[in-house]
C-alpha cells in the first residue's frame, strides 16, 4: 500500500497526465459544440425543419386535412402557365425593387441629414423610428381607411380644396392600389435603413472629412469617395435584410388589400396563404412559398458579391 | 336507443309540463331528460363560431349555450372569429387534431375535410322527422356521400338592399324581378347619381353570392353535375358582358370590396343599392342617426335570369364535429339543442332575419311578418342553389369557392385587366386544376 501512495505521489510529481474528461471540459471545441446546442436545436425545430417540411410538401399534393402523395414536379409544372402566379412574381419583383431603391435614397438621405449636429437630435431619432416600431397590422389597417374609396380622408380633403371632383378610387384601381402598397411599405420600411445607416455614418472617422476639406474636396466628393465606400458593408446588410423582408411581405398587403384589385398587389407570399390555407391546396401552396427561395438567393448573391468584395473590406489593401 | 319519435316527445313533454314551460332553463332541463343524445357527464365541449353580424342574435345564441350548459352540467366555451378566419382555424384543427370541438361556419367547409367530421345521421334525421322535413339545399349542404357530415344550422340570406327613394327617383316602383329590367334600374340609378355596387373583390359572402347569381342566371356554370369544368360557354359569355354592364353602373372602388365595405357605404347613404344580407338594416334601425336610412330602404328578390327560374346563392351555415373530439355526444346534443323550437324560435327573431330557416315548419316563426321589410328573407332557403349549382358540394366546391375562381373571372372581365376569352380561360384553367380527378 505504501508503494502505491509512493508510486502516486511520484506520478504526481511528473507533468499531470490528464483524463479524457478533464482534457474534454476545457477543450475549446467540444465546450463551443455544447453551448451551440441549445440554439441548434431551437433552429433545427423551428426553422430547418418547417423549411425542409414545406419544400417537401411542395413536392406533393397535400390538402388541409389530409395528407398527400408525392407527385414530383406537377405542382411547378402547373404554376408555371398559371397566368396568377406569374402576376405575383411580376407584382413582387415590382414592389420590392422600387419600395427597396426609393427606401434606400430616402433613407440615406435622412441618414445624412441626421448625423449632422441639429438640435433636439435625440428625439428626431426617436420620433423617426415610430413607422417602423407601430405593429405592421395595425398602421396597415390605418392606411386601408386613409386609401378607402369611399372615405379617403385625403379625397375629402383634395374634394373640399376644390381640386378634384369625385373621390380617388386608391384600392379599386390596380396601378393606385399598387402605388398604394409601395407608399406605405416606404413609410414603414424608411426608419429602419435609415437609423442603420446613420450608425454606420458614425463609424467614419472625421480626420478623414477634414483630411479632405483641407485639400479642397466638395461635399459631394467627400460623400463620392469618403463615405460611401466606407458604407458599402453596412448598406450590403441593410439592403439584404430589407430586401428579404420587402420580398417575403405578407402582412401589409394582407391587411390593406388582400391582394386584389383583380390579383393586382398580389404578392408571392400572400398567393401561397390564399392557394394553401384558405383553398386548402397545401402543396401548391408550398410551392409558390418554395419558388421565393430562387429570388431570395440571388438577392444575397447579388449583396455579396457586389457590395463587399473589395479586399480592403477583408483586411487586404485596395489595389 | 330507445325509439323515440313524436309520441315519445308529446308524451314525455306533457309528462314534463313542456306544453306550459316558457322558461328556457325548464326546457332546457325537460328536454335533457328526454333526449335521444345525452351529453358525457361532466364533460367541456369547445365550439368555434363566426362573429356575429347582429347583437341580439348573439344575445339569444349565449342564452341557448347557457341554457344548454345548465340543463346538461356540461361546460361549454364559445370563441368567436371574424367570418374570414374561421375557414383557415377549423383547416389547421382538422389538420393537426386539435382544437375545438365544433366549428360553426360557413358554406361548405366541412367538405374540406368531410373524413375528419363526426357522422351525424341521426341529429339530421330526429330534426328533420320533428320539424317538417329539412330543405333541398340543406341536404346538399350537410351530407357527404349519403351521410350527414354536418348540420346547416341556418342560411344567410342576402338580398337586394334598396334605398326606396332611389328606386322611386329613377322610375321604378320595385326592383324589377328580371335580370334585363334590373339592368335598367341599375343604369338609372347611376343616372340620378344613386349608384348601386355589388363587391368584385375577395369578399367571401356578398362577392361569391351575387357573382354565382349573375354566372347561374344566365345559364353558366363553373361544373356540370359530374364536375366537369364547363365555364368555357356561350352563357358564360353573356353573363360576362351583363356583369360588364352592370360594372358601368358601380360606385367606384367596388374590386377592391370586401364583406363590409358595402354595409358601410350604404348606412354612409353613398351607395343605394347592394346585395347584402339583413344585417345593413338592422344596423340601421338601432342607430337613431340612421333612422331615415332604415325607413327608406327595404329588401327584394334576386331578379330571374334567362333561365327562368330562381338561381340565388344563399350561404348556409354548417355546424361540424370533429372525429376527434372527447365528447361527440355532447357535440350531437349541442346541434340538437339548436334546432329545437324553444331555442330556434327565440334565436331566429333574435337574429332579426339574419338567419333563415333550413326546416320547414320554421315558416311559421312571426320574425318573418312581424316587419314586412324581412318577408322576403324567408325565401332564402328555398330559393338558392347549392354551392355547386349542379355539381354536389364537396371539398373541390370549397376550394374553388375559396380561391375566388369566378369573382376574379368577373372582376378582371370588368375591369380591363383581362378580355372575356382570357377571363374565362384564366377561370377554366383554375377550375380545371382543382376538379382534376
Amino acid at each position: 500500500m505504501a508503494d502505491a501512495a509512493l508510486g502516486r505521489a511520484g506520478s504526481m510529481a511528473a507533468l499531470p497526465d490528464r483524463s479524457l474528461w478533464a482534457r474534454l471540459k476545457s477543450n475549446r471545441e467540444w465546450l463551443g459544440a455544447w453551448f451551440m446546442m441549445p440554439t441548434a436545436i431551437l433552429l433545427l425545430l423551428f426553422l430547418a425543419y418547417p423549411l425542409v417540411k414545406g419544400i417537401w410538401m411542395s413536392f406533393t399534393d397535400a390538402r388541409i386535412g389530409r395528407g398527400g402523395a408525392f407527385v414530383g414536379l406537377e405542382n411547378y409544372e402547373w404554376l408555371w402557365d398559371d397566368d396568377v402566379f406569374w402576376l405575383s412574381v411580376f407584382n413582387t419583383l415590382l414592389y420590392t425593387f422600387i419600395a427597396s431603391v426609393i427606401k434606400f435614397g430616402i433613407g440615406l438621405y435622412l441618414a445624412l441629414l441626421l448625423n449632422r449636429h441639429i438640435p433636439f437630435k435625440a428625439i428626431i431619432r426617436s420620433i423617426i423610428l415610430i413607422p417602423f416600431v407601430v405593429p405592421t397590422v395595425l398602421s396597415a389597417i390605418a392606411f386601408w381607411w386613409i386609401f378607402d374609396s369611399q372615405f379617403s380622408i385625403i379625397s375629402w380633403s383634395l374634394r373640399h380644396m376644390g381640386l378634384i371632383d369625385t373621390n380617388i378610387n386608391f384600392l379599386g384601381d390596380q396601378s393606385w392600389a399598387r402605388t398604394c402598397v409601395i407608399f406605405v411599405n416606404i413609410w414603414r420600411g424608411v426608419p429602419f435603413i435609415a437609423i442603420t445607416l446613420l450608425a454606420g455614418l458614425q463609424t467614419v472617422s472625421p480626420s478623414l472629412y477634414e483630411a479632405a476639406t483641407i485639400d479642397g474636396a466638395s461635399p459631394w466628393q467627400n460623400f463620392r469617395h469618403i463615405t460611401f465606400p466606407l458604407l458599402t458593408p453596412i448598406i450590403a446588410v441593410v439592403m439584404t435584410f430589407s430586401v428579404l423582408f420587402t420580398f417575403t411581405d405578407f402582412q401589409l398587403i394582407w391587411a390593406m388589400t388582400r391582394g386584389g384589385p383583380v390579383n393586382a398587389t398580389h404578392l408571392m407570399a400572400t398567393l401561397s396563404y390564399q392557394r394553401g390555407i384558405l383553398s386548402g391546396t397545401l402543396g401548391e401552396g408550398a410551392a409558390i412559398a418554395t419558388a421565393m427561395v430562387p429570388f431570395l438567393m440571388a438577392a444575397i448573391a447579388l449583396s455579396w458579391f457586389g457590395l463587399q468584395r473589395r479586399k480592403w473590406q477583408h483586411g487586404g489593401s485596395d489595389a | 336507443m330507445s325509439h323515440f319519435d313524436r309520441r315519445t316527445l308529446i308524451k314525455g313533454g306533457a309528462a314534463l309540463g313542456l306544453a306550459g314551460a316558457t322558461n328556457l332553463l325548464d326546457f332546457a332541463k325537460a328536454w335533457a331528460q328526454a333526449s335521444p343524445f345525452k351529453p358525457e357527464p361532466n364533460s367541456t365541449l369547445n365550439v368555434l363560431r363566426w362573429k356575429r353580424f347582429v347583437e341580439a342574435e348573439d344575445a339569444a345564441f349565449m342564452k341557448m349555450v347557457d341554457a344548454f350548459a345548465k340543463a346538461t352540467g356540461t361546460k361549454v366555451n364559445i370563441s368567436n372569429e371574424s367570418f374570414d378566419d374561421i375557414q383557415p382555424k377549423a383547416s389547421v384543427a382538422a389538420n393537426t387534431g386539435q382544437g375545438p370541438d365544433m366549428v360553426w361556419g360557413l358554406y361548405s367547409f366541412p367538405f374540406l375535410f368531410p373524413e375528419k367530421c363526426i357522422e351525424v345521421t341521426d341529429v339530421a334525421d330526429y330534426l328533420g322527422k320533428k320539424y317538417g322535413g329539412w330543405v333541398k339545399t340543406a341536404e346538399a349542404y350537410g351530407k357527404y356521400k349519403d351521410k350527414w357530415i354536418a348540420i346547416p344550422v341556418a342560411f344567410n340570406g342576402g338580398y337586394i338592399n334598396y334605398r326606396i327613394s332611389a328606386v322611386k327617383k329613377a322610375g321604378f316602383d320595385k326592383v324589377p324581378a328580371d335580370t334585363a329590367g334590373f339592368l335598367e334600374l341599375c343604369k338609372a340609378l347611376k343616372k340620378n347619381n344613386t349608384p348601386c355596387g355589388f363587391a368584385l373583390g375577395h369578399a367571401t359572402g356578398d362577392g361569391n353570392s351575387w357573382a354565382h347569381w349573375a354566372l347561374w342566371s344566365h345559364g353558366g356554370n363553373l361544373v356540370d353535375k359530374n364536375e366537369k369544368v364547363v365555364i368555357d360557354s356561350p352563357e358564360t359569355m353573356k353573363a360576362l358582358e351583363y356583369v360588364k354592364q352592370l360594372y358601368e353602373t358601380f360606385i367606384p372602388g367596388t374590386a377592391a370590396w370586401n364583406d363590409s365595405n358595402n354595409n358601410k357605404a350604404f348606412l354612409a347613404g353613398e351607395l343605394y343599392l347592394t346585395g347584402n344580407g339583413i344585417s345593413i338594416y338592422a344596423a340601421a334601425k338601432v342607430d337613431p342617426s340612421k333612422k331615415e336610412i332604415a325607413q327608406d330602404m327595404d329588401h327584394a328578390l334576386w331578379p330571374v335570369g334567362p333561365v327562368g327560374k330562381p338561381t340565388e346563392f344563399q350561404l348556409a351555415f354548417p355546424i361540424l364535429a370533429f372525429k376527434y373530439s372527447k365528447v361527440p355526444n355532447a357535440c350531437k346534443a349541442f346541434m340538437a339543442f339548436m334546432l329545437e323550437a324553444e331555442n330556434y324560435n327565440p334565436w331566429l327573431e333574435g337574429a332579426q332575419g339574419y338567419l333563415t330557416h333550413p326546416l320547414n315548419a320554421y315558416d311559421s316563426n312571426p320574425v318573418w311578418t312581424a316587419d314586412p321589410k324581412n318577408t322576403v328573407f324567408r325565401e332564402a332557403s328555398k330559393r338558392t342553389l347549392a354551392a355547386g349549382g349542379e355539381s354536389p358540394v364537396t371539398e373541390r366546391t370549397a376550394a374553388a369557392l375559396a380561391d375566388f375562381v369566378v369573382v376574379d373571372m368577373f372582376a378582371s372581365y370588368c375591369t380591363g385587366a383581362a378580355d372575356a376569352k382570357t377571363a374565362v380561360r384564366n377561370a377554366e384553367r383554375a377550375a380545371k386544376r382543382i376538379f382534376r380527378a
